[in-house]
């Protein structure tokens, strides 16, 4: 039993270190490259690093890349929890066809989607905008796959139609439904779907190389034609970004509620054997 | 509390309401007029539409036509949040993320009470459900009774002008569904608001209603008081359904009903005559020993069920299995095998001339 044990967290310690690796050298190695100096024996140098900010275009793709990542999410939330809030509730038949229809985009390849979206970009370019944010539309579609599981496994776990209709019956509004008594209790699938959204959009290229925007990734992969160690310590600094805020929003969203803490050491609670 | 009485008892009036989902007739011109401060319970099997009544009443599904009342006040049309209706559901409804308090608070802060009238009519409410050490719990930190005491201390604190009950102790275990439901009937009481209460289990709706309403197929079979509905049945559904019942073979002549060579008077003594099958209770058949070898009521005890203060005996009449139920005393007299003679009291039973059983098993 014990060496089962033993063996088992052997196991875990050499694919914790395999899979690691395979993460880590690849960035490694790029860290690595973008602090080489220029020529055989120049010393390690920032150069890249501290010249990211001195590059408008990159700049502007990065602010563009953020503001598409909080567009996309937000967007992403009002169109889709609503809707399968609304048909958990009234429409239980079209579940399936809405779940065939946001997992529609995981199988349709991102060249065969662009074809169909460049008309349409076309048209908005000429008579609406052609503000690099209408990218959040394309990328609304991209992320919902992966946000509806997620909301979806979230919404499962819960009681939807009783919640809502014992806060419908003590006067809450739909709004006020939503806001109060879905959210709170499907947070963590929010997060969830919210952090695919982020990382996806963060990461994201064909859609905007290929619509002639430039967003973060599209900068970094024009930047590496002209300077390779700035290009590869954007990317970097990109992944890192992108780490960082999942973790953040991730710790944040995960906390427990001051109040079920203050409960699970209520004396009363804890003594109390009676339960009827 | 007085406050809350004196706000909460409104006649509820029901008008030929009625829910058609496609071409299915859920519910079929329910009329039901409940006065002030009356408990009334809605007693059926699966699928007769009383889930439907209530939730119509609550606004949380829309009627196809008919009329719900509230205190001289039209309300078919109003919205489910701005009804004034206290519901506790079937399922365990608190909000997860909510303490007991929030949750009883919550009606409260919809209706914009300030923050210490709030907490103040919360801790009330909790108390009145004997749940004030429990304020701070979760619903995952409370056991099935304890959350649907909650929901019911939550439903009331908004001083409903109705208080809806669906099914509220079905996925309780026994002892805590006794406990529970003399329970509710005691702040009930208490606050005196108008209840509509839905169950399926005939001893819940006898035990705790002011009347009883025995819907089938989407109608009321029959309203009344408890002792009536077991009494005085109006239709052989509701004989059926509310307690055990012997059917046993009969004919119909001249305002009586011959079992067996037992002339039996009828409830609706203007019955056509000819063949039928007769309801007959349990507690109006009794035994006595008898050595004689045949008969039309002699038989043999095949099983004595032990329920208490009472037994209920299982006699083979050969062609018919006929339930006795009599004081345990005098069913010890009788165990199984021995042979016994059975007398039908002069009771006055219904008739049910379809030979399939009205009640599904």
């Amino acid at each position: 039993m014990k060496a089962g044990r033993a063996r088992f967290q052997v196991f875990r310690a050499v694919m914790l270190v395999l899979f690691g690796a395979f993460f880590l050298v690849p960035i490694g190695a790029m860290f690595e490259f973008s602090t080489r100096g220029t020529g055989i024996a120049a010393p390690r140098t920032w150069a890249a690093w501290t010249s990211i900010l001195t590059y408008p275009d990159l700049t502007n793709a990065i602010v563009a890349s953020l503001e598409l990542c909080v567009i996309t999410s937000i967007l992403m939330v009002i169109l889709l929890l609503p809707t399968m809030v609304w048909v958990r509730l009234r429409l239980p038949r079209l579940r399936g066809v809405i779940e065939f229809i946001c997992l529609l985009p995981l199988t349709i390849p991102a060249i065969v989607l662009i074809v169909g979206l460049v008309p349409i970009y076309y048209f908005m370019a000429l008579n609406i905008s052609d503000n690099i944010l209408t990218l959040s539309l394309a990328y609304v579609i991209l992320v919902l796959p992966y946000a509806y599981r997620s909301m979806d496994v979230g919404l499962a776990a819960i009681d939807v139609k009783t919640l809502t209709e014992a806060a419908r019956s003590l006067g809450a509004s739909w709004p006020t439904v939503m806001a109060r008594i879905i959210v709170p209790n499907i947070r963590v699938a929010i997060l969830n779907a919210l952090l695919l959204s982020v990382a996806l959009v963060l990461g994201e290229f064909t859609f905007a190389n290929l619509l002639s925007y430039v967003n973060l990734q599209v900068a970094i992969a024009q930047l590496g034609r002209a300077n390779a160690g700035v290009s590869i310590s954007t990317a970097v600094a990109s992944l890192l970004f992108a780490f960082v805020l999942l973790m953040v929003i991730s710790f944040v969203g995960r906390r427990r509620p001051p109040s079920l803490a203050a409960a699970a050491t209520d004396p009363q609670y804890l003594t109390s054997g009676q339960r009827t | 509390m007085s406050e809350n009485k004196k706000g909460s008892s409104v006649e509820v009036r029901l008008e030929d309401l009625r829910r058609i989902y496609g071409t299915f007739v859920a519910l079929d011109g329910l009329s039901l007029t409940m006065a002030p401060g009356e408990l009334v319970a809605l007693l059926g099997p699966s699928g007769c539409g009383k889930t439907t009544a209530l939730r119509l009443v609550a606004g949380l599904d829309e009627v196809s036509s008919g009329r719900v009342v509230f205190g001289g006040t039209d309300v078919t049309m109003v919205g489910a949040n701005r009804r004034n209706v206290g519901m506790v559901f079937q399922a365990y409804s608190l909000f997860p993320h909510m303490t007991a308090l929030q949750n009883v608070m919550f009606g409260l802060q919809m209706r914009r009470v300030d923050d210490t009238e709030r907490r103040k009519r919360a801790g009330e409410m909790l108390e009145l459900v004997g749940l004030s050490g429990f304020a701070n719990r979760f619903a995952h930190q409370l056991s099935g009774g304890q959350q649907q005491r909650v929901a019911l201390a939550r439903a009331l604190a908004i001083q409903p002008q109705v208080l809806l009950l669906d099914e509220p102790l079905s996925a309780l275990d026994a002892r805590v569904r006794a406990r529970l439901r003399d329970e509710i009937r005691r702040v009930q009481l208490e606050v005196g608001t108008t209840t509509l209460f839905v169950t399926h289990d005939q001893e819940e709706a006898l035990a705790i209603a002011d009347r009883v309403g025995v819907m089938n197929k989407g109608r009321l079979e029959q309203l009344g008081p408890p002792t009536a509905i077991y009494s005085r049945p109006a239709t052989p559904f509701v004989a059926e359904f509310v307690g055990l019942t012997n059917r046993m073979p009969g004919n119909v002549k001249g305002g009586e009903v011959e079992v067996r060579g037992v002339r039996l008077p009828l409830v609706k003594p203007d019955t056509s005559d000819g063949e039928a099958i007769a309801l007959i209770r349990p507690e109006a058949v009794s035994l006595v020993s008898d050595g004689s070898e045949s008969g039309p009521l002699v038989g043999t005890v095949i099983a004595v069920a032990f329920l208490g203060a009472t037994s209920r005996v299982s006699v083979d009449l050969g062609d018919l299995v006929v339930l006795a139920q009599m004081p345990t005393a005098d069913a010890s007299a009788h165990p199984a095998g021995t042979r016994v003679r059975l007398t039908l009291r002069a009771d006055p039973v219904l008739i049910a001339r379809d030979e399939k059983a009205a009640v599904e098993p």
